[in-house]
């Protein structure tokens, strides 16, 4: 690869993971703040894959595979979740579920 | 060719990143927006000679986990954004964009000078082989383990999103 | 220390077995439902003072016997208490001359008031539980006397110094639903407590000067050894004591005595701070008997004889002692002339003879001061039983303008009580007679006090005196007619044996004490040598002062004492026996100066009003409602809550949104400053 270092897959990394980030704070849907933290984890895996390759050792690898199904469970346990919030408050605005407040 | 597939996915999955977060209609605007960024995140893996972990997003994350999504809004069916008043607050916005491009400008000039070299990986490296043989070999306590937890997670998720019938 | 110790471990049962007796009855009444069977109450209360008795003779007799004088003590140590650096005190007991003649009289003449409670106490149905509790506290007092005066060194002293005002508080104030007694119970205590200071400050005081020339210690032994080192230093006193003599040097010693002399003034009850002990007299006759006659009070003299090593080089202190004393003595037997409650006048007539012990002791005749200890703790007692014995008698009643005649109608007391007044006026051959007589006779010869012949005068004034009032209290009380009221002189009966058994046994010790300390003068008239044995058994520990006088000035300085007496007694006679009338004539050629005696002086009042009042105003106004109200409430105590309390509900409170995204905010900052201090630090 030419004129592309380990560095410009970092730097795409850290773009989506604030991009994530963004999405996880300024969103009112539930199911969007959720999105944004799968885009988040993407991020991180990028990250690992890009060092792992770097370094040429094949545990970065691993790593992100092992994140993924750690992802897969979280998405499916926290659609669940939403799932039942959405039924008993029949609303999908975050800021509903405040009742643990002052 | 490297090169150019590497500006093509990375700029894809920026976009495509913006576009879940920024979507201001239907979450399944955002959902859509989500597989792209996947995809192309996946195309970036592969660059990576990490070719058994760019199939597994593939298969999984754009195949099965947006896919599930898509499922659960559909199931709530949903109408427009799903929310009362405004999406973004318009602070946040301002801040976060702010954030956003400002670190960008920031890395891109920081990235000008950088050039370091990409070792050199025998051929093996990152295919479903060599991952198949150390996941079963050294790390196979780790893929029980996952095997457990992605059983305790469909229990939960059954249990969690029954409908109280009773 | 240097010397061979001999070791014995049968001391520690001596206080120990009132204290056990006093914890089983005290934790029965605590944790218990009912009351011990009166049986067990009075096998354990008796049992423990008479076993101590016992083993204390025991001792006593081996420590005579067995031990050679030049290093006659026991020594029983139980553990190191304190051990800092160079200075170890140990909880350890002494049996030595002095402190064995003190352990007797206490266990012997506390064996007998506690047999006499019983029969006392026994219609005490004022408190329910107060048979018990009497007993209970009766043992601890016992426990903590003996603590006092068998301790090793001054912190074991202390502990027992404490303990007996605490008991005596508790005793005092043993009726305490009535609040009169309470209020007495309370001025005793807050007036010892006074002395305590003094004490404590003297305590600190020698500890300190020892420490710094290298003996750090609080032992009686080790502190009489190395007594020489603090015997010529001084202390300066600061510009606004420029008032007293001696300024601006005075000797160290001198100053430490001084202020432990405070400390006996106020558990021995001498001017300034005897005010209690007449109010001590709302506890019930036994305690008087025990507490504030035989024993208690003479802890003061017993400390000042244990110092005598620090006294003897501290002149000034020592004169300070005698003239109290003699003061004291003289001022407390004018006021018993006046008075009317035969408990007042017998504490009156304590606090005057605890003037002479200090007399005695102030003049360096230490052996004279315990001797005078002993004959007093045996008859006074004995009056002080006696007198309650008539109280029951009269069906509680203490006025002796409303007594008479008792001789017919008690005659048991009525032998007894004249055993007693016989001893205290120093008629021959009686015990008061000869430890009075000495006591005076080492007055006289004291050249070294300045005044002495004063203080030998007031010595034999006080003694006409303290032989006039006391027979003034017999006549009224047992002859004549009687004057009391129809149907008390109805129910006029003679005490039990439990009460009688221990009068008597008193009686018998007041005729017979006094040959322990029969002067070898006397001794030698009947071919007996050294016979003042109590004078030649102390003389080792002491550091009293020898005097060398002949029989010619010794019989006839007895002589003199003797005519004064038997003057005081015709007097007495005179006035209420045969001429009855004469008496309100000459209180009303005196009404003035009579008045004031019999209101002792209003020296109460004075301290109410120059001391007790001010203080009590000041605490209230300034102490308690801007300090502790204002400040310690007000500002620490709720002030801090309030400032809490206002912070979050004003403000913290609205950190908790309960929204999730807010929450990750925080957390996303915190971790980014983190990461950011992370990665500069490296």
């Amino acid at each position: 690869m030419g004129d592309i270092s380990p560095f410009h897959f970092q730097v795409v990394a850290a773009l989506i993971f604030m991009i994530g980030v963004l999405g996880v704070l300024t969103r009112r849907n539930m199911i969007v703040v959720f999105m944004c933290i799968e885009l988040m984890l993407n991020a991180a895996n990028l990250s690992l894959l890009g060092f792992s390759r770097e370094i040429g050792n094949d545990q970065g690898q691993i790593l992100a595979f092992m994140v993924m199904v750690v992802a897969a469970v979280e998405v499916a346990v926290g659609l669940a979740i939403i799932i039942s919030l959405v039924r008993n408050r029949d609303t999908m605005d975050i800021e509903d579920v405040s009742q643990l407040k002052w | 060719m490297r090169t150019a597939l590497f500006w093509v996915f990375s700029i894809s999955a920026v976009a495509s990143a913006l576009g879940v977060v920024g979507n201001l209609r239907s979450p399944i605007n955002s959902a859509l927006s989500l597989v792209v960024s996947m995809l192309a995140l996946a195309g970036l893996y592969v660059l990576l000679e990490a070719q058994f972990v760019g199939l597994i997003q593939v298969m999984v994350y754009a195949g099965a986990i947006v896919v599930l999504f898509l499922f659960v809004i559909m199931l709530l069916n949903l109408r427009g954004s799903g929310t009362r008043g405004a999406e973004l607050q318009p602070i946040m916005k301002a801040i976060g964009s702010l954030v956003v491009f400002g670190s960008t400008l920031w890395l891109v000039r920081t990235l000008a000078a950088d050039r370091a070299p990409w070792p050199d990986v025998d051929a093996g490296f990152g295919t479903t082989r060599a991952m198949g043989e150390a996941l079963y070999t050294d790390y196979v306590l780790s893929v029980q383990v996952a095997g457990v937890l992605l059983l305790a997670g469909i229990v939960a998720a059954v249990v969690l999103a029954k409908k109280k019938v009773d | 220390m240097v010397e061979a110790v001999t070791e014995n471990a049968a001391l520690r049962w001596i206080p120990l077995l009132p204290l056990i007796a006093a914890a089983i009855s005290g934790a029965w009444l605590v944790f218990g439902r009912r009351e011990l069977p009166r049986v067990a109450v009075i096998a354990l209360a008796c049992g423990a003072p008479i076993a101590s008795f016992a083993i204390a003779v025991v001792q006593v007799f081996a420590l005579a016997t067995e031990l050679p004088a030049d290093a006659r003590f026991y020594v029983d140590n139980l553990y190191t208490w304190i051990s800092a650096g160079d200075f170890h005190a140990e909880l350890s007991f002494l049996l030595d001359p002095l402190s064995a003649v003190m352990v007797l009289v206490v266990t012997g003449v506390g064996s007998l008031i506690h047999v006499y409670s019983v029969g006392y106490m026994d219609d005490d149905h004022r408190d329910d539980r107060g048979f018990q509790r009497f007993f209970a506290y009766l043992n601890l007092f016992m426990f903590s006397m003996l603590m006092l005066v068998l301790g090793d060194n001054l912190l074991v002293m202390f502990v027992g110094w404490e303990g007996v005002g605490v008991c005596s508080y508790l005793l005092i104030g043993f009726w305490y639903l009535d609040d009169y007694n309470a209020k007495c119970g309370q001025k005793a205590f807050v007036v010892n407590r006074i002395g305590d200071f003094g004490f404590l400050l003297g305590i600190f005081l020698l500890f300190w000067s020892f420490a710094q020339a290298g003996v750090p210690t609080v032992e009686f032994r080790e502190m009489a050894a190395n007594v020489g080192l603090l015997a010529n230093q001084t202390v300066e006193l600061p510009a606004w004591l420029s008032f007293l003599p001696g300024y601006p040097n005075w000797g160290l010693l001198t100053l430490a005595c001084l202020c432990l002399f405070i400390g006996a003034a106020g558990k021995s009850a001498q001017i300034p701070l005897y005010v209690w002990l007449p109010d001590a007299m709302a506890g019930p006759t036994p305690v008087s008997a025990l507490i504030h006659a035989a024993t208690m009070v003479t802890a003061g003299v017993y400390m000042v004889c244990r110092m005598s090593f620090a006294y003897s080089l501290a002149p000034g202190a020592m004169a300070t002692v005698a003239w109290i004393g003699a003061l004291t003595a003289f001022f407390a037997a004018t006021i018993g002339l006046a008075q009317t409650d035969i408990k007042k006048v017998l504490a009156y007539s304590t606090v005057s003879q605890l003037g002479y012990m200090f007399l005695a002791a102030g003049v360096a005749a230490y052996s004279s001061a315990i001797f005078h200890v002993m004959t007093h703790a045996f008859f006074k007692a004995l009056l002080f039983l006696a007198a309650g014995s008539v109280i029951l008698g009269m069906h509680h009643e203490q006025d002796i303008t409303k007594m008479g005649g008792l001789r017919r109608r008690m005659p048991v007391t009525w032998a007894v009580f004249l055993v007693g007044v016989l001893a205290i006026s120093g008629v021959p051959p009686f015990s008061g007679f000869f430890s009075k007589d000495e006591i005076l006779l080492s007055v006289n010869l004291a050249h070294g006090i300045p005044g002495h012949e004063w203080l030998w005068l007031i010595g034999l004034a006080t003694a006409f005196l303290t032989a006039f009032y006391m027979f003034r209290l017999y006549y009224l009380v047992f002859t004549g007619e009687s004057r009391a009221d129809r149907h008390t002189q109805e129910h006029i009966h003679e005490s039990g044996n439990w009460i009688l058994f221990p009068l008597v046994v008193l009686a018998v010790l007041s005729v017979i004490g006094g040959f322990f300390g029969l002067p070898d003068a006397y001794g030698e008239l009947f071919g007996v040598e050294e016979s003042n044995s109590l004078h030649h058994f102390l003389q080792p520990v002491v550091n009293a002062a020898e005097h060398h006088v002949d029989h010619a000035t010794e019989f006839g300085l007895a002589a003199i004492t003797t005519v004064v007496g038997l003057a005081g007694i015709a007097l007495a006679t005179l006035l209420y026996y045969w001429r009855r009338d004469l008496v309100p004539k000459l209180v009303q050629a005196i009404q003035p100066l009579y008045a004031l005696v019999r209101d002792r002086y209003r020296i109460d009042e004075l301290y109410d009003a120059a001391i007790v009042r001010p203080l009590a105003g000041l605490s209230r106004a300034v102490l308690a409602r801007i300090v502790d109200q204002g400040l310690i409430d007000g500002v620490l105590v709720n002030g801090t809550a309030n400032f809490v309390r206002a912070t979050a509900d004003g403000a913290l409170k609205y950190l908790q949104t309960g929204q999730a995204q807010s929450y990750l905010f925080a957390m996303l900052l915190g971790g980014a400053l983190l990461i950011a201090w992370l990665v500069r630090g490296a």
